[in-house]
């Protein structure tokens, strides 16, 4: 057992911890005007938790919708450059919509409709979560508008599109850096505004209380299968579990029903862009401090007098400056370990999946395998390394394709030249 | 120095007072201290000195272009002491006002002392609640600054009741339902004001939505403050060049305060 495993025995059972505060960190830092809406939120998700009818109808949109339980899929090629041990992906990219992010949007979808509320409102990044909250609204008769920062309305222009066919309306943000962050201050923006019918649909475990323990409970279900699926596949619980870390959600998912595990480590990996060394990167963690942004304290990246830094990374999921407070927790804790991958090793380990296995992975995902290549080396033959897929790369297809020079400058595919 | 002074004396002459908002930096700092001392001249009563934020999410287009501005400009928190020393001054309580993780960032205590040994009142939080402010408390009493929380349509008897009991100087009751700038004042102000009267007796004042004389004038007929903020920002920016800005910001307050005197008499 290792040293980051030991300290929690001290501690009551980490799962049960249900916020406002992980630590020192969370809480709500909002207008006053939202607080009876988190509060509403607060009551109607508790409720539903033990309300046999919300958790069955749930379920079975897991199942005859999304097409849960996603599978383990052993990747033994891959595992080859990941010093021979067992490495295996929980297949969150086979879900509906592509990835992860359709677990939480279900569950906020029938709330919102449980509260009586008819409009969704929601920020995305690369695009995932607002393809996902187009989806559910479309599903369950919601009204939805997603706000997308212009930059990657740019880079994701397919996902614009996705979410207009949808009936969404996509709203760029042209304000601040054009990225996430000012897609979530105009989404607050317009909650403020219009909280009376609308519910703002956070896809991560960012945002005031209740948001990061809610979306953490809808998205635990990843971890909770992994669980199951690992005992009975493999016979035993894994080493390490890898996932991607921008605001945190599908790392909080496949993390939380091992948070008690104490043998197994738990290690996020933040993008590290050019490398935390450098001002361009969006590991808030790694290269962060505490403060508070979006509602909630946590790690942040700041400047000296607490202006938010521009984050950067090639994956648009991942380009945020800020982390779930559960995530600082963990840290601070000792409990979870995070690292930093940077733009270039994880698209050599995008590129190391597509060719060992067949399987495109979101750049978002690239950064956990990346990550898995590194602790499978470190733990040799003997070790078994699970990977949460959280997103497939159809998405990313346009950026890996300009970052292998594989398309002419105006986009025009060519095959000449080299493969990657 | 509390602004409760201020609120007291302007009850006496049977009037509610003008609160202008500016924020620092815009289009530099020493324009923006010279408005600000020019909306006293005009006739504002408290000025509330905005300190531009990078993710201002209570903030409408007028008010984000202008702290963005000022951001690029390289504003910085130490500049926030620079106006509130000019607005104090000018003869006026000065009330920075701001988003928590600047103040957060660059210490409660000490973010305090500045303040206090800068002659300033005190401060507005928007997005920071009475429920999460322990360390702010004891700094402002520490201090001898005010306390200003906002309230809203949506704030429950409780909340209302909590929150007034945890502010200090004065309450802001937030107009209607959004950010700042976007829509006019709606019915819902007169009611919020009557509820918050049911919970305290500190001065309430209005904001979010208030922009002509008219509407200043509306409000002086139920609240003890009437608080301008994306006008004077508009008067700014839209001024061919700073001279004529601050110009224009010290009409528009002469304005805004013949505004609040005819409501306030229909009041009395």
């Amino acid at each position: 057992m290792t040293e980051t495993t030991t300290r929690v025995e001290d501690a009551a059972r980490l799962v049960d911890q249900t916020g406002p505060y992980f630590g020192r960190f969370g809480g709500r830092y909002v207008p006053e005007a939202l607080v009876a809406a988190l509060d509403e939120l607060d009551a109607a998700y508790t409720g539903a938790l033990v309300d046999p009818e919300f958790t069955g109808r749930l379920a079975e949109l897991h199942r005859t919708y999304s097409g849960r339980p996603s599978l383990i899929t052993e990747v033994s090629r891959f595992a080859e450059h990941a010093g021979g041990a067992r490495v295996l992906l929980k297949r969150e990219d086979l879900n509906h919509t592509g990835s992860h992010k359709i677990n939480n949007v279900l569950g906020q979808a029938l709330l919102t409709r449980q509260m009586g509320k008819t409009r969704v409102i929601a920020e995305t990044g690369a695009g995932q979560h607002g393809v996902a909250t187009a989806t559910a609204a479309a599903l369950l008769g919601l009204d939805c508008v997603v706000y997308m920062g212009e930059v990657d309305t740019e880079r994701q222009a397919l996902n614009v599109a996705r979410m207009r066919l949808l009936g969404a309306e996509v709203r760029p943000v042209t304000s601040g850096s054009r990225t996430l962050k000012d897609a979530m201050n105009e989404a607050m923006r317009d909650w403020v505004t219009n909280v009376a019918d609308t519910h703002y649909l956070i896809g991560s475990v960012a945002g005031p209380h209740p948001f990061p323990a809610m979306v953490r409970d809808f998205q635990r279900i990843i971890g909770v299968e992994a669980r199951a699926q690992m005992l009975d596949t493999v016979g035993r619980l894994p080493d390490v579990i890898c996932a991607c870390v921008g605001g945190g959600s599908n790392a909080m998912g496949i993390f939380h029903a091992f948070l008690d595990d104490t043998g197994v480590e738990l290690v996020g990996f933040e993008a590290g862009g050019d490398g935390v060394e450098t001002p361009r990167h969006a590991a808030s963690i790694g290269g962060g401090e505490v403060g508070v942004l979006h509602g909630s304290r946590s790690f942040i990246l700041q400047d000296a007098d607490g202006q938010t830094r521009e984050s950067h990374s090639i994956s648009a999921g991942l380009d945020y400056p800020g982390v779930g407070p559960e995530h600082s927790w963990l840290h601070e804790l000792g409990r979870a370990r995070y690292e930093s991958v940077t733009d270039d090793e994880a698209m050599q380990a995008f590129k190391l999946l597509c060719r060992t296995e067949g399987i495109i992975p979101a750049i978002e995902s690239a950064h956990a395998l990346a990550g898995a290549l590194r602790e499978g080396r470190r733990l040799g033959p003997d070790g078994v390394v699970l990977v949460n897929l959280s997103g497939r790369g159809d998405k990313d297809v346009d950026t890996a394709a300009r970052y292998f020079d594989l398309v002419d400058a105006d986009g025009t595919a060519h095959t000449d030249g080299e493969t990657p | 120095m509390s602004s409760s002074a201020t609120f007291t004396a302007a009850r006496e002459q049977g009037r509610a007072a003008l609160v202008g908002y500016l924020p620092v930096g815009f289009p530099d700092v020493p324009t923006s201290v010279a408005a600000m001392q020019a909306m006293v001249a005009g006739g504002v009563d408290v000025v509330e000195v905005g300190l531009p934020y990078s993710d201002p999410l209570m903030d409408g287009p007028v008010i984000q272009r202008a702290t963005q501005a000022a951001l690029d400009g390289g504003a910085r928190t130490s500049d926030a002491f620079t106006a509130v020393r000019g607005v104090a001054d000018a003869g006026a309580p000065a009330l920075v006002m701001t988003y928590w993780n600047l103040i957060d960032r660059y210490g409660v205590q000490r973010f305090a002392g500045d303040l206090a040994e800068a002659g300033g009142s005190g401060l507005i939080t928007p997005d920071l609640l009475p429920d999460d402010a322990d360390d702010w408390f004891a700094a402002s009493e520490k201090h001898d600054l005010d306390r200003v929380y906002l309230v809203a349509q949506t704030s429950t008897p409780k909340r209302l009741a909590m929150t007034a009991g945890a502010s200090r100087g004065f309450l802001y009751a937030a107009s209607l339902m959004g950010v700042t700038g976007v829509a006019a004042i709606g019915a819902g102000a007169a009611e919020l004001v009557a509820r918050c009267r049911e919970v305290t007796d500190m001065p309430v004042c209005v904001g979010l939505g208030v922009r002509t004389a008219e509407q200043a004038a509306q409000v002086a007929g139920y609240a003890d403050g009437v608080i301008v903020g994306t006008a004077f920002v508009q008067a700014l920016a839209e001024a061919p060049d700073p001279e004529s800005g601050v110009a224009a910001v010290r009409a528009l307050a002469a304005e805004l305060a013949d505004g609040v005197r005819s409501g306030s008499a229909v009041r009395a």
